[in-house]
């Protein structure tokens, strides 16, 4: 597989920006091991996945990738203070039961934390409740409510008010529209939030 | 499609001595095994296989006249996970075996008479020992993995603990780096159930008829935890072999009838000494080797495949994970998988598809890396 040929991802051409050359990575919830995949090759890290579907485990393994089977939540525990450069939960934090308890974790085992969700308040999603009454479906938010895999319904202002109660530094940040990159309210425009964050010092 | 079946024949190393790890000596010390594929110019290409507590050195193609062939020859051979037009495969019967290794129906050369009870206690770290001579005698530095499923996972990660430069990476699958109460009370069953036999007479039958009932029941505890309760019910239901309740005491159920032919064929093939000796050196196996698992695998470098079965009771998950968790710690490079099945411990001799697409990508990534990092192919 030639990466090269492939269309990149937007949120995972982000992310590939921010990880230094050569780093380790942590990947929670890494699906078919395309960003993981992408970052071996772009960047030469090293790393891991961890995903619990079976299904995802063999595409990992199939690309040669270290890959993890279990559930993200007790994943963490096991390693050691800033055993990686990066611990990375990309569109996987929202399906977490415990979310503090996991970024805590998150942060104290990787010297820095990759975040990516989708936003919550996204102007579509607010006209859907707004004048449907219903629960928003739309690109950022795909699912159905009787069968979507997310737990928690968080905005880009939610969670940079969450770095600050929790004393957690915003590293960098960067926020998506339909495919293009936003500077202006991304709390209304954005469907997705990307956040690269640390514990403040 | 039918090929021709591929014939092996059994080969046979023998050493001096082997100092074993409770201090005695032992010796001669014949290991018996089989090689498939192979070995190429640089001696890169060699996999062992680790066989669990009945196998033997015959893992695959067949033995002249045979119909069956090896045990594990779903995964090897061309085409398939030890891909024999790649890789060098060799698999070995273990110390204490009682198919062309040494053991306890051995001939104890003191005597002239089989050892008996006279035979030393082993352990998992000695049958390692003995392989690495072969492998030595072999001319293999380093083997591109070591794998094995039950018991032999427990040696692959004796091979980790012992001998970490000497491999490249390792697949301890359905296995565990100690035995659990319940894994030890199963085994202690089976021990009971062949040293209540008259015929066992102290561990001293060769010159009489071996303790077979023993050695049978003791096959049918075994068999009963390599199944789970969903393939029970699939293959045997509650399925009668007579609709009333029969004579008193026969067996009546197919589960029954199963597990009584299955005892009885097994004693065909299986010393019961034997399975006193390698039992205990599986109760015994401390993967960890005495040491917390911070420090257990401090000297590994080797990278690390641990599978694990759903349905698998008898050596549950959680004991592939504790050596995931190790590997962890130890920051190893290593991957983990679950996989889905109803087989029960059995299933790493029957999920065939998923363990050759996990084992067959691990190995050639193994391979990749050892022909880059030995500056062959970019």
């Amino acid at each position: 597989m030639d990466i090269k040929n492939e269309a990149i991802r937007p949120d995972h051409r982000i992310i590939l920006e921010w990880i230094k050359p050569g780093a380790t990575v942590l990947d929670l919830g890494c699906g078919s091991g395309d960003l993981l995949y992408l970052l071996i090759k772009e960047k030469e890290a090293r790393g891991h996945g961890i995903d619990i579907s079976n299904e995802e485990i063999y595409k990992c393994v199939a690309k040669g990738l270290n890959v993890l089977h279990g559930d993200i939540e007790n994943g963490l525990a096991d390693y050691k203070d800033q055993s990686f450069d990066y611990v990375i939960l990309n569109q996987s934090m929202q399906q977490i039961l415990h979310v503090d308890r996991v970024l805590q974790d998150a942060l104290r085992v990787g010297k820095k934390v990759v975040v990516g969700f989708p936003n919550f308040t996204y102007y579509r999603s607010r006209l859907q409740i707004l004048f449907r009454g219903k629960t928003p479906v739309n690109a950022s938010l795909p699912y159905q409510w009787y069968e979507t895999p997310n737990l928690h319904f968080l905005s880009i202002l939610d969670f940079i008010d969450y770095c600050r109660t929790k004393n957690v530094a915003i590293e960098e940040k960067s926020f998506l529209g339909t495919a293009q990159r936003l500077q202006f309210f991304p709390n209304l425009f954005a469907q997705t939030g990307i956040f690269l964050i640390s514990k403040a010092k | 499609m039918t090929t021709k079946p591929v014939i092996v024949q059994t080969q046979y190393f023998t050493f001096d001595e082997l100092r074993l790890e409770n201090g005695e000596k032992l010796g001669p010390v014949t290991i018996a095994f089989e090689t498939y594929g192979q070995l190429d110019a640089r001696k890169a290409n060699a996999v062992l296989i680790l066989h669990a507590l009945t196998g033997d050195a015959h893992a695959a193609f067949h033995h002249e006249g045979e119909k069956a062939p090896g045990w594990w020859d779903s995964m090897i051979g061309e085409g398939k996970a030890f891909d024999t037009n790649k890789y060098f495969v060799i698999c070995s019967n273990v110390l204490g075996g009682c198919k062309g290794s040494t053991g306890p129906s051995s001939i104890n050369p003191k005597t002239g008479k089989p050892y008996a009870l006279d035979f030393p206690l082993i352990t998992i770290n000695d049958m390692v020992h003995c392989q690495k001579k072969l492998i030595d005698h072999l001319g293999i530095e380093q083997l591109l993995t070591v794998v094995g499923g039950s018991m032999g996972g427990q040696q692959a990660l004796s091979w980790l603990v012992n001998y970490p430069k000497s491999i490249r990476s390792a697949i301890p699958i359905a296995t565990t780096a100690r035995h659990s109460p319940q894994q030890i009370a199963f085994n202690e069953a089976g021990r009971l159930a062949i040293m209540a036999d008259p015929l066992w007479n102290s561990g001293h039958y060769y010159e009489g008829k071996p303790p077979d009932k023993g050695l049978a029941v003791a096959r049918m505890v075994g068999h009963i935890t390599y199944m789970s309760d969903v393939s029970m019910a699939e293959k045997f239901g509650r399925q009668k072999k007579w609709p009333s309740m029969g004579e008193k005491f026969t067996a009546d159920f197919e589960v029954e009838g199963y597990l009584r032919y299955r005892g009885d064929n097994f004693v065909k093939r299986f010393d019961a000494n034997s399975y006193l000796y390698i039992t205990k050196a599986m109760d015994h196996f401390d993967g960890f080797a005495g040491k917390s698992v911070q420090d257990a695998f401090g000297h590994v470098v080797a990278k690390v495949l641990v599978i694990a079965f759903k349905s698998d009771w008898l050596y549950p998950a959680y004991q592939s994970k504790e050596i995931v968790k190790a590997c962890k710690i130890a920051g190893l490079e290593t991957s983990y998988c679950e996989v889905d099945s109803t087989y029960g411990h059995d299933a790493f001799l029957l999920e065939i598809e998923e363990e050759t697409h996990l084992i067959q990508h691990f190995l050639k990534k193994i391979l990749h890396d050892c022909e880059v990092s030995n500056g062959h192919k970019k």
